[in-house]
C-alpha cells in the first residue's frame, strides 16, 4: 500500500515511456529501493554486460517509507552496473527529489537503451515524456536545474542531472538533485551520460498515488521514532550541529584517520578542516564557513552543511558565481579533499566541494584519486610534464585545479577522472591504489578500525562506509563497545550491520538514523506503512536476501574471493603513529570466519543451502 | 487567550514535516502540493522560510469574496474557507496580498490555512520549534528574551 505500484519504463532508444504494475511478489521478498530496484536489474541485465553500453539498465528507485512522515523518508536510489567497479551499484541520495517522484504516483523508473541524442525526463504525474536536451548538455548540474525550471515556469519541479563529469564519463560521475544532495558512488553519473540522458525533472501533486496500510499506527510509529532520533546525542545534537564532521577530531585522535593516500593514519591538519573549525570565523571576513545546517526531505536530524565560502579566497576571488551559500563539506568530503592529499585549507575543500556539486562528481573518489595522484609525484613516477602542474602533498592549488579540470575534463583532469585504481595502474603502481572492488576508499583506516577493514573488503559495491558502518561498535559504542583491534565478534557484527543497512536502504529512510533507532524502532513503521507481516525476522531475512543477490551478481559478472580484499598497504604497512600504531589489517583472521556466518564456501559462493533458504 | 502561529526562519531547517503534516490533516495525503503552510529555499543565502497565513483582522480575502465563503472562526480567529459555498473565482487569491490564500484545482475551490480548529498540525510536526503556536499578543516575547540575554547589567569593573 506504501508503494504506488507502478513502474515507468523508459526505453531511451525509442523514446517510449510506458506503464508497467509493480511486481509486488518482489515488493514482498526485497521491500523497496534498494533490494527491489537490484532484483530488477539483475533480472533484466546481463552481469557481465558493458556498464556503458545500451544494454546496461539505469533505475531510479524510491522505498515504502519514501514521500511519508517517517523521519527522513525522502530517500531514493540509483541501481546500474557500475563503471568504476564492475559491479553491482546501488547509490543513494536525500533531497527533495524522491518524495516528489512518488508523489507524481511512481516506485521506480527503468532506463533502458540508449538516447540516439541529449533528453531529459520529465514527468507531470502520470504523463512522462523525454523532452530535447541538446541545450543542456555541456551545461553544469546547476545551470540544468535552473533551465528546467525556467522554461517549464515551474519553480516546484525537481531535478536530478549529470554535470559534465557524467557527460564525459568520468568514472565515478555523480546524479545530483536539488543541487547538493547526490546519488555519490560508483560512476552512476557516467552510467547516465553513456545513455545520453541528462536529468530527471519531476512534479508531483497527486493526493492518491498510495495509502497507508495502517494511517493511525503509522503516525504513532513515525511520532515515536522522531522522539527517539530527537533525544539520542548523535541524532539530536551532534549531528544538527557538526554534521558527520563532527567525526574529524574523533578519528583522527584514534588515529584511524588515513592521511596522505593512507601513508599515514593522523592528519596534523585535522583540526583545520573539522566540523569545530567551520563553525569558527574566519580572520579574512569575520564569518564562518557555516551559514546553518540543513535537512533532506522528512528528516528531523538535519545533518546536512550549508557552507558559504570566504570571498577573498584565491580560488574564487574573481569568481562571484561561487560567493554564495551552497552545500559545504560532509565529513567524508572533507577527508577526502582534505586528509587524503595533505590539505588543511577548508575554503579550497568547500570549493573543490562546490564544483563536485556543481558538475556532478564524487569527492570521496575525486580525492582519494588525487592523494594518489600526489603519491605518484612525490615518488617521481608522475612529472610536472606529464600533469602540466606542481602537486606536492598538500598543495591546495593542484587540489584547486584538478577539481576544476576534472569537472570539465580537460588535461590531467581526464586522467584523474578514471580514478585512482586505473591511475597507479597506468603508471606501474598498482599496489598505491587504495580501493576495494577498483572504488576508493571513504575516512576510516581499515588497520586502525579492524571491523572497517572487513567492512570494505567483503562489501557489493566496493569500498565504502555504508554498507555496514562498523564505525558504530569500534568508536561509538553502537549497539555495544567493541575495541577498534579486536577481530572477535567482527564478523557477526558485520553481517549483523549489512543486513540491516540492506533493509534501511531499501524502506526509504536514511542510514543515519541507525546511530539512534534499532530495528525495533524502524519496524513499526514499515509495518504500518506495508500491507502483510513484516515482523523484525522477516526484514533481516529480506535484508540478508538482498545481500545475497548482489553477491550473485558480482560472482557472475565475474568477482571471485580474491577480490574480497585490501591493498598492500594496509596488509603490511603497520600504522606509524597513535593509539593503533604498529596496526595491519587482520582480515585473514576474519574473512573466512565473515563467509561461514553467511553460509558461503571457502571460495565466497553462496552454498545450496543458503540459497534455497533465501530464494535467491 | 487567541493564539497564533509564530514563524522562526532562524530554527527552520527545510525538512517540510509540516507540509506533510499540513496536507495530511486536510487531504489524508503526504503529497506537499497540497499543503497551505510552505516552506520557501533561498539557496544562495542558506535560509529556509516556513510561511502562511498570517490571519489578518482586516482580512481582503475575506472582504474580497463575492459570495461570503470566507469566515471567522470567533475562537481561533482564522478566517475560514467554508468549501459548500466557494464558488472558485479565485478573487480572494487577488485580493490577499502575500498570497497564502490559492486555489485547488481538483475540488475547484480555494484553500488556506484554517489553524485547525485551534490545534495546528504544522506546529505539532515541526521538529525544531520554528513553528510555535503561541499567544497572540506575544509572538514577540521570544525575540524580546534573546535581546534582553544580550543586555550587560554587570556593573563596570575597573
Amino acid at each position: 500500500m506504501a508503494w504506488t505500484k507502478n513502474v515507468l519504463r523508459v526505453n531511451l532508444e525509442a523514446g517510449t515511456c510506458t506503464t508497467e504494475l509493480l511486481n509486488m511478489q518482489w515488493a514482498q521478498d526485497y521491500l523497496g529501493q534498494r533490494g527491489l530496484a537490484t532484483k530488477y536489474l539483475v533480472s533484466e541485465i546481463d552481469p557481465k554486460v558493458d556498464p556503458f553500453s545500451p544494454m546496461n539498465k539505469l533505475i531510479f528507485v524510491t522505498g515504502p517509507l519514501t514521500g511519508t512522515m517517517a523521519a527522513t523518508g525522502g530517500r531514493y536510489s540509483v541501481v546500474t552496473k557500475g563503471p568504476l567497479t564492475g559491479a553491482i551499484a546501488c547509490s543513494n541520495s536525500g533531497g527533495y527529489f524522491g518524495a516528489e517522484l512518488k508523489f507524481a504516483g511512481w516506485d521506480m523508473v527503468i532506463f533502458e537503451g540508449a538516447s540516439p541524442k541529449p533528453v531529459y525526463l520529465l514527468i507531470n504525474d502520470g504523463k512522462a515524456e523525454l523532452v530535447d536536451a541538446s541545450h543542456l548538455w555541456g551545461k553544469t548540474v546547476w545551470e540544468t536545474e535552473e533551465t528546467i525550471k525556467a522554461q517549464h515556469q515551474d519553480p516546484q519541479i525537481r531535478v536530478a542531472a549529470i554535470g559534465r563529469a557524467g557527460e564525459n564519463r568520468v568514472l565515478y560521475a555523480a546524479i545530483v538533485n536539488d543541487l547538493h544532495r547526490a546519488a555519490g558512488r560508483s560512476g552512476v553519473g557516467a552510467v547516465m551520460g553513456s545513455k545520453n540522458l541528462k536529468a530527471v525533472a519531476v512534479r508531483g501533486t497527486r493526493t492518491d498515488a498510495y495509502q497507508m496500510a495502517n494511517p493511525q499506527a503509522f503516525l504513532a510509529a513515525t511520532e515515536a521514532g522522531k522522539k527517539v532520533l530527537a533525544a539520542n546525542g548523535v541524532t539530536g545534537q551532534g549531528l544538527p550541529t557538526y554534521g558527520t564532521q563532527v567525526l574529524m577530531n574523533v578519528i583522527n585522535e584514534l588515529g584511524a584517520l588515513p592521511t596522505r593516500n593512507h601513508r599515514e593514519v593522523q592528519f596534523e591538519g585535522a583540526h583545520d578542516i573539522s566540523g569545530e573549525a567551520m563553525h569558527e570565523k574566519r580572520p579574512t571576513d569575520g564569518k564562518a564557513n557555516l551559514v546553518t545546517n540543513g535537512a533532506c526531505f522528512g528528516c528531523t536530524i538535519a545533518c546536512g552543511r550549508i557552507s558559504r565560502m570566504d570571498p577573498s579566497h584565491f580560488s574564487v576571488k574573481d569568481k562571484p558565481q561561487y560567493h554564495g551559500a551552497s552545500g559545504g563539506v560532509e565529513y567524508e568530503a572533507a577527508w577526502a579533499l582534505g586528509a587524503a592529499n595533505g590539505v588543511n585549507d577548508l575554503e579550497a575543500l568547500t570549493y573543490a566541494n562546490f564544483l563536485c556539486n556543481e558538475d556532478g562528481f564524487d569527492p570521496i573518489s575525486f580525492g582519494a584519486t588525487v592523494g594518489a595522484a600526489m603519491e605518484l609525484f612525490d615518488l617521481g613516477i608522475l612529472t610536472e610534464k606529464e600533469t602540466g602542474l606542481k602537486m606536492p602533498f598538500g598543495s591546495t592549488e593542484a587540489l584547486v585545479k584538478l577539481a576544476e579540470w576534472t569537472a570539465q575534463g580537460i588535461g590531467f583532469g581526464k586522467i584523474i577522472g578514471l580514478g585512482s585504481r586505473r591511475l597507479c595502474e597506468k603508471y606501474g603502481r598498482p599496489d598505491l591504489s587504495m580501493t576495494v572492488k577498483s572504488q576508493e576508499f571513504p575516512a576510516y583506516d581499515g588497520r586502525g578500525l579492524q571491523g572497517m577493514g572487513l567492512a570494505y573488503a567483503t562489501n557489493n559495491r566496493g569500498a565504502c562506509h555504508l554498507r555496514g558502518y562498523m564505525v558504530s561498535p569500534e568508536v561509538l559504542g553502537i549497539p555495544v563497545k567493541m575495541e577498534p583491534q579486536a577481530t572477535e565478534g567482527k564478523p557477526a557484527m558485520l553481517k549483523a550491520f549489512q543486513d540491516l543497512t540492506a533493509v534501511v536502504d531499501s524502506a526509504g529512510i536514511c542510514l543515519f538514523t541507525t546511530f539512534a533507532w534499532g530495528l525495533s524502532d524502524i519496524q513499526p513503521q514499515i509495518q504500518a506503512a506495508c500491507e502483510g507481516d513484516w515482523s523484525e525476522e522477516r526484514l533481516l531475512l529480506v535484508g540478508e536476501r538482498i545481500w545475497n543477490l548482489e553477491r550473485e551478481f558480482n560472482l557472475a559478472a565475474g568477482f571471485t574471493a580474491k577480490d574480497d580484499n585490501l591493498p598492500p598497504r594496509l596488509m603490511k604497512e603497520p600504522a606509524k603513529t597513535g593509539p593503533q600504531k604498529g596496526a595491519v589489517s587482520k582480515l585473514d583472521i576474519m574473512l573466512p570466519e565473515y563467509y561461514q556466518l553467511r553460509g558461503w564456501t571457502k571460495e565466497g559462493v553462496p552454498t545450496a543451502e543458503t540459497r534455497s533458504r533465501l530464494g535467491v | 487567550m487567541q493564539k497564533s502561529l509564530h514563524l522562526d526562519p532562524n530554527k527552520c531547517t527545510g525538512c517540510l514535516q509540516c507540509e506533510m503534516a499540513c496536507a495530511w490533516e486536510n487531504h489524508r495525503s503526504f503529497t506537499i502540493a497540497k499543503s497551505r503552510i510552505k516552506v520557501f529555499t533561498f539557496h544562495k543565502e542558506g535560509r529556509f522560510v516556513p510561511y502562511t497565513c498570517t490571519q489578518c483582522d482586516e482580512a481582503w480575502c475575506m472582504t474580497a469574496c463575492p459570495v461570503d465563503a470566507i469566515r471567522l472562526d470567533p475562537v481561533t480567529g482564522a478566517k475560514i474557507v467554508l468549501e459548500p459555498t466557494c464558488v472558485g473565482c479565485k478573487v480572494c487569491t487577488i485580493a490577499c496580498p502575500f498570497g497564502t490564500i490559492n486555489y485547488v484545482a481538483s475540488s475547484g475551490k480555494v484553500q488556506k490555512c484554517d489553524l485547525c480548529g485551534g490545534e495546528p498540525a504544522c506546529a505539532k510536526a515541526c521538529p525544531t520549534g520554528a513553528i510555535t503556536y503561541v499567544d497572540a499578543d506575544w509572538t514577540g516575547l521570544g525575540k524580546m528574551r534573546q535581546w534582553a540575554g544580550k543586555t550587560d547589567t554587570n556593573p563596570a569593573t575597573v
